[in-house]
């Protein structure tokens, strides 16, 4: 893994006795001695402390010096209502590419003056390249390279961290705040990937060791893999960008209108405007031919990634496949994402092809496990 | 105990055997949760592809050890598979079968050499 990067608690994953893997870029645990099932169930319990350092983070800054400029820029990239974004607060988007497909998703704050974004580690270089291109001459654009991202995640996440930042129990649900730990400046947000309650914490790297031994010295705080995050924000119907929706899906397909807010939409104050907007508006008017929906498997067996998807138990081809799929540990059932005709509606019974055997799956709502969020 | 290379273990009683996986190969696989074992009364030749496991990572097959029928199978692993992780090589069994030729055991690794190969 000589070419790999590693984030600044690698050390510390060793020491923990994590199962380093190739992972964008990054040698990130993919689990613990614990291992997934445990540590799934362990964040649903109490809380787990997960290491995404290798995701993106940038400053974004108007040169104008108006916050406003910042947010209407941005919005020429996203599909999302982020003028209306206000001090404080954080909203997800998307980057839409011109054909209306994703090229990554994200999370966006305001932070009074500027805004922070926060993009996936494998779309990193390629988003900061997308901004700089896109509104480098009216914007100040910098990528953090001297801060790890920590995210503390379930129902004890609050009391574990208001024992370090006593006053980061104020936030509410997408809530951004800065906070002081010792001498440390952090960037909490309420929010994070797994459906818990929990936040998400960039702290100083050389802070970062420090900081997450003493949230890991608590009896409530284990460290966390890979392996469970996936399970987790599976569970919780969170998609992951290059699986369940890519360039080749737009919003509407991945069934993620709800972060195309009303200002965006056709009749709104800033109707269009973004890359792929003449695809995505009428889509959101005519619907999508397919769309992301959540099934459940009949029976035990797991369906996994690219397992085909049928219309009937026998004969003809195929009408999707899935995009994400496993086992959840809290469901104690396997479940799974596909792409599949829009027309299909909740409770029908599809195919999937396991193994050469088409096994019944149900379309079913999302999230599979009920998110837990102090609004 | 005979073992084959792909992690099996095979315990011999008469001329039926019991067949499961070993410890190592379970913490290999991670958490366990869901097996699909073959029926009572198939015919297997070595090699062939008789059970699936499937773990929170991955699923992998099990091959049949040697030539021969299954006798019996554990129906216990279908509503349980986390005795996968808990007691490979007791309770987790997966099958027993009759073996065609029972002298092919001895073709098989003994502890010592299974020891050796995962090291």
């Amino acid at each position: 893994m000589a070419d790999l990067k590693r984030t600044v608690l690698y050390d510390l994953h060793i020491e923990l006795g994590g199962k380093m893997v190739p992972f964008a870029g990054y040698e990130m645990p993919v689990q613990y001695p614990m291992g997934v099932m445990k540590e799934h169930l362990h964040t649903r319990a109490a809380a787990g402390l997960f290491d995404v350092s290798h995701m993106g983070q940038i400053l974004m800054s108007a040169k104008s010096g108006a916050v406003e400029d910042a947010a209407l820029a941005l919005e020429k990239l996203v599909p999302v209502d982020i003028l209306g974004l206000k001090e404080g607060r954080q909203r997800y988007a998307l980057f839409t590419n011109d054909e209306g497909g994703i090229l990554d998703d994200l999370m966006v704050a305001n932070r009074g003056d500027h805004l922070f974004l926060v993009v996936n580690a494998a779309c990193k270089d390629q988003d900061f390249a997308h901004l700089k291109a896109h509104l480098g001459d009216t914007c100040d654009l910098g990528m953090v390279t001297d801060r790890a991202l920590l995210a503390l995640q379930g129902p004890a996440a609050e009391a574990a961290l208001a024992r370090l930042v006593p006053d980061a129990v104020d936030l509410k649900f997408m809530d951004v705040a800065i906070r002081q730990w010792d001498t440390a400046e952090l960037w909490i947000s309420r929010s994070g990937y797994t459906g818990e309650d929990g936040f998400e914490i960039s702290v100083p790297e050389k802070f970062a060791v420090s900081f997450a031994r003493a949230l890991l010295a608590m009896e409530e705080v284990a460290p966390i893999g890979l392996g469970a995050r996936d399970s987790l924000r599976l569970e919780a119907g969170m998609c992951l960008y290059g699986h369940d929706i890519d360039t080749t899906t737009s919003p509407v397909e991945g069934n993620v209108t709800w972060a195309i807010q009303k200002a965006r939409r056709a009749g709104g104050a800033r109707e269009g405007g973004f890359p792929g907007a003449a695809r995505i508006l009428k889509e959101l008017a005519e619907g999508p031919a397919r769309r992301r929906v959540g099934l459940r498997p009949e029976g035990r067996a797991p369906m996994r990634e690219g397992t085909e998807v049928f219309a009937s138990a026998e004969g003809g081809a195929a009408i999707g496949a899935i995009t994400s799929g496993g086992f959840g540990p809290s469901i104690e059932a396997p479940m799974a994402m596909a792409c599949l005709p829009a027309d299909l509606s909740e409770g029908t019974v599809v195919y999937g092809e396991v193994r050469g055997k088409r096994l019944p799956a149900v379309i079913s709502p999302m999230p599979f496990q009920p998110n837990q969020y102090k609004r | 105990m005979k073992y084959t290379e792909d992690h099996e273990w095979l315990r011999a009683e008469g001329d039926i055997v019991t067949v499961g996986i070993t410890a190592h190969a379970s913490e290999q696989l991670g958490d366990v949760v869901f097996v699909e074992l073959p029926e009572a009364g198939t015919t297997v030749s070595k090699d062939d592809e008789i059970c699936v496991i499937e773990s929170v990572k991955a699923a992998s097959d099990i091959r049949a050890p040697l030539d021969g029928e299954i006798v019996e199978v554990n129906d216990e692993l279908a509503d349980n598979p986390g005795m996968v992780n808990e007691d490979p090589t007791g309770k987790a069994w997966f099958f027993k079968m009759k073996l065609a030729d029972k002298s092919a055991l001895d073709g098989l690794m003994d502890e010592a050499a299974y020891n050796a190969l995962i090291g």
